[in-house]
Formats: C-alpha cells, sequence, structure tokens
C-alpha cells in the first residue's frame, strides 16, 4: 500500500510546489474570481430581493466556471514534458497519478471558492438562516464532484481536438444531478430550510463517480 | 441474412402505417385534449425506444471495456446515435403537445426535463467520438458511456424530488389510462421499434464498411513503396 | 392552429427527423460505394 500512496503524494507535492513557485495559477486564478463575482453582480442585480433567493445558484454557476478553467490547465504541464508517456510505460499504478491530480485539483478550486465566497456574502449580503457548518459540507462535497468528474474528462480531452471546450462539453451534462443537488441544498440552507436528501444524494453520487474515475482511468490514460 | 432487410423492411412500414391508422382512428378520441392527445402514441413509443438504445449501448461499452471487440464498439456508437435520433423526436414532440394543451411551448416537468438530460448526455457522448482519434476512441467513448449510464438514476432521483418540491404541470397526465389506448400505444411502439431495429442495422452496416475502406486506404498505402507524399 | 394542425405538425416532425438521418446514412453509404469503385482500379496510388 505503501509504494501507491507514496507515488500520490509525491505528484501531489510536486505539483502544489511548482504552482506555489511560479504563482501563475494562483495570481490569475485570484483576479479571475474577483471579475467572476463582479460580472455576476452586474448580471443579476444583488439589491434585488430575487438575486438573494437565487444566490444558491449564482454562486455554484461560478464555482463550476472557476472549476472549469482550474480543470483545463491541469494536465498541460504533463503534456508540454511528456510526463504521461512516462507514466504509462512506468509500473506505478494508474490510479496514484489520478488521486494526486484529483487531490490537487480540489484544492486548486476551494482555494478558489474560499476567495469568492466572501465577495459573493458582501456583494449579496447572503445570511443563513440554516446550519452555516452544512454549507461548508455541501461545498466539500460538491466541489468533489466537480472535480473527479472533471479531472477525468480532463485526461481524456487531452488528445480529442479542441481539448478546452471537449471539458466542459463532456462535463456539464453528466453533472446536472449534482449541480441541482448542490444548488438546491445551498438555497435551502441559505433559507433556514432542510437539506438532507440533496446532501445523501451529493454523498451517494461522489461515492459512485470516484469508484468508476478509479476503475476506468487506467482505460483513459492507456487509450490508444 | 442481407435478404432478410427489404422483407423486413416491407414488414415494418406495414407495420408503421398500421399503428399511425390505429392511432389516427382506431383510439378514441380523449375527453379534455382532444385530438391533440394522439401526439402521445408517438411521443411516448419514441421514449421508451430511445431508452432502450441507450441502454444498448451502455451493454455493448462494457462488453467493449472487457472483450475489446471493434463490433461491440459498432453497436455502442450505433445505438447511441439512432438513440439520440428518437430523443431527439421526443423532445420535439413534446412542446408540440405541451403547447396547446398548457399553453406553454416548455414545462420543467419530470419527463420533459429528465429525457432533455439524457439526450445532452449522449449527445456529448457522440461529441467525444467526433474528436477524439480513431486510435483512442473506443476505449474512451466506452469509458464516458459507462459514466453516463450511472448518471441515468441519479438524473432521474434529483428530478423527482425537485419536482415534488416545486410541482409543474404534468404531461401525459397521470392515472390509468384507457386499455384502447394502451394497445394502440403498444402497436406504435412495436413497430418504431423494428423500425429503430432496421436503422441500426443500417447504420452499423455502413459504418462496418466504412473502417473496411479506411483499413483498405491504411493497407495500401503501407504496401505503396512511392508512398502517398508523406 | 387548432388542435389538429398541431397533431398533424408532431406527426410530421417526427417522420422529418427520422428520414433526415436516413438521408445522412444514404448519402454515406453511396460515397462510399463511388470510393470502393476508386479502390478496385488495378494501379491506383490510393
Amino acid at each position: 500500500m505503501s509504494a501507491p500512496t507514496g507515488i500520490t503524494r509525491a505528484t501531489l507535492l510536486k505539483d502544489l510546489r511548482l504552482e506555489w513557485r511560479s504563482k501563475d495559477a494562483i495570481n490569475s486564478m485570484l483576479f479571475f474570481s474577483l471579475l467572476v463575482v463582479v460580472v455576476f453582480s452586474f448580471s443579476f442585480d444583488p439589491s434585488a430581493e430575487e438575486s438573494r433567493q437565487i444566490a444558491g445558484g449564482l454562486i455554484w454557476v461560478a464555482f463550476l466556471f472557476a472549476a472549469v478553467v482550474a480543470l483545463n490547465q491541469t494536465w498541460a504541464r504533463e503534456l508540454r514534458n511528456q510526463v504521461l508517456d512516462a507514466y504509462r510505460v512506468s509500473p506505478a499504478p494508474a490510479n496514484s497519478l489520478f488521486i494526486a491530480k484529483t487531490l490537487g485539483n480540489f484544492i486548486f478550486v476551494t482555494v478558489l471558492e474560499a476567495l469568492m465566497t466572501p465577495l459573493f456574502i458582501v456583494f449579496y449580503r447572503l445570511r443563513a438562516l440554516g446550519p452555516a457548518w452544512q454549507l461548508l459540507l455541501v461545498a466539500v462535497l460538491g466541489t468533489w464532484a466537480l472535480v473527479v468528474n472533471g479531472t477525468f474528462f480532463a485526461a481524456m480531452s487531452l488528445r480529442t481536438r479542441s481539448r478546452e471546450i471537449m471539458l466542459p462539453l463532456l462535463l456539464f451534462p453528466i453533472s446536472i444531478p449534482a449541480l441541482l443537488a448542490m444548488v438546491q441544498s445551498t438555497t435551502a440552507i441559505l433559507n433556514g430550510e432542510g437539506a438532507r436528501f440533496w446532501i445523501v444524494l451529493l454523498v451517494t453520487y461522489d461515492l459512485v463517480f470516484t469508484t468508476v474515475c478509479l476503475l476506468l482511468f487506467e482505460t483513459v490514460l492507456n487509450a490508444e | 441474412m442481407k435478404k432478410a432487410f427489404p422483407i423486413l423492411g416491407v414488414l415494418t412500414a406495414i407495420l408503421l402505417i398500421y399503428a399511425l391508422y390505429m392511432a389516427l382512428v382506431w383510439a378514441p378520441t380523449e375527453r379534455t385534449m382532444g385530438n391533440v392527445q394522439r401526439i402521445f402514441y408517438y411521443h411516448v413509443p419514441s421514449a421508451w425506444t430511445a431508452f432502450i438504445l441507450f441502454f444498448v449501448n451502455f451493454v455493448a461499452s462494457v462488453v467493449y471495456l472487457i472483450k475489446r471487440r471493434p463490433a461491440a464498439d459498432i453497436v455502442a456508437l450505433v445505438s447511441a446515435e439512432v438513440g439520440v435520433v428518437f430523443c431527439t423526436v421526443v423532445l420535439v414532440t413534446g412542446p408540440i403537445w405541451a403547447r396547446p394543451v398548457w399553453g406553454i411551448w416548455w414545462t420543467w416537468d419530470m419527463r420533459l426535463t429528465s429525457t432533455l438530460v439524457l439526450w445532452l448526455i449522449y449527445v456529448s457522448y457522440l461529441f467525444l467520438r467526433r474528436f477524439s482519434s480513431s486510435g483512442q476512441t473506443p476505449a474512451l467513448a466506452a469509458a464516458l458511456a459507462v459514466l453516463g449510464a450511472l448518471c441515468v438514476p441519479f438524473v432521474y432521483f434529483s428530478i423527482w424530488f425537485f419536482r415534488t418540491q416545486h410541482p409543474q404541470p404534468v404531461m401525459g397526465g397521470g392515472g390509468s389510462i384507457d386499455p384502447r389506448m394502451l394497445h394502440v400505444l403498444l402497436i406504435n411502439w412495436l413497430a418504431f421499434s423494428c423500425f429503430a431495429f432496421l436503422v441500426c442495422w443500417s447504420r452499423y452496416r455502413l459504418e462496418k464498411l466504412q473502417r473496411d475502406v479506411d483499413h483498405a486506404h491504411a493497407s495500401a498505402s503501407l504496401l505503396d513503396p512511392r508512398g502517398s507524399g508523406r | 392552429m387548432s388542435g389538429n394542425g398541431y397533431l398533424f405538425a408532431a406527426y410530421a416532425v417526427t417522420w422529418i427527423i427520422h428520414i433526415a438521418y436516413l438521408g445522412t446514412i444514404v448519402r454515406r453509404y453511396s460515397r462510399l460505394q463511388r470510393e470502393i469503385e476508386e479502390l478496385k482500379k488495378p494501379g491506383v496510388k490510393s
């Protein structure tokens, strides 16, 4: 068990270190998060009562776009240096690579969300009428749902034409049940209503899709 | 095998015409909606046929992942394409039915919404098949098909709960169905299933031929000592 | 459009969609047949 987790940890740390040193991704994503919230504020007037009611949806659409931006550059570095070919040839299990990538993406997207959330709260004057810790749970589950499928589809899109558009094309339809759950649970918690069904749905979705992505990743990596 | 095709074609055509007659003439007129309700006899069988075809796609994709048989890959492609065609029919006849009955073109009711998401998933599958390079397509597509198929229960569950929280006009009504209407419905379903089978068969033959020709091109350029200009 | 108009539209659209799809199959098939004729010609560099 130590070899696969060792590889996962090594890959993850390498990615984090590279991002931290270059600060490329962090800076552009910082600015991106601000831009997204501002654009949404102009499109959906925060002072209107209706906007507060749909704030749950707005936030998750913003997170979705941020996730796509982060995911698209997920494999770019590997592709540039032919690292993927090295992985294919090495005896390292494909799953370790997948988990490392997914965890890395999860961290990046979570950072983005952490940057955007205070802005949304301030601009839209949001208050959670329900238990706020549940919002955190929904954020974690929802982000994982987007990231696990997104990393998988990003790997799939790698050698397709129009790689960048391929990712959202594949990700959005399959994410719809999870997206519905994220938005509905966020709205429910903000309004002080129960979100248990949606949270259970998200947990089930995450379990099923993480398992299947892990099972199928080797196929995708070796597809030729 | 090939001789069966024209015979089956004629039989299917006859069945379709008979089913059309049943739908337009024999079936009783519905009390509240009138003749518009007869769209039902095309809308619902198309939906059932699409679901069956998508299930075939799932099975074929799993078979491909396990056995790597090219025939399984072709079946997966064909069933997805024809499934999307039938699904498109559902999504177009739905609004045409909704408009005179409810006064709106689209209602986010459970069945129509779920069908839309299904359509989106399988159209994205077709996009992947078109945009990926041919060596990898079968494996990638099969993986996507499995994910898509697993998503289907989630789609239905989530939209069902969403609709019970936010009710919308339900298309096609709830409740029990007049046995004569059920009879006509099943006849149309049988007719469209036969039609779908023939369309899939034609598409299968086309794809097989296409791949054989591509193989021939590839072998020819390999064998040609002067090369093909590359 | 009366009720019957919508009914006719729905049935017509169904068959238009199916015939359009069948049309693409037929068109690709005839193009393939032509390609096969080309391939069969002896000494043709493909």
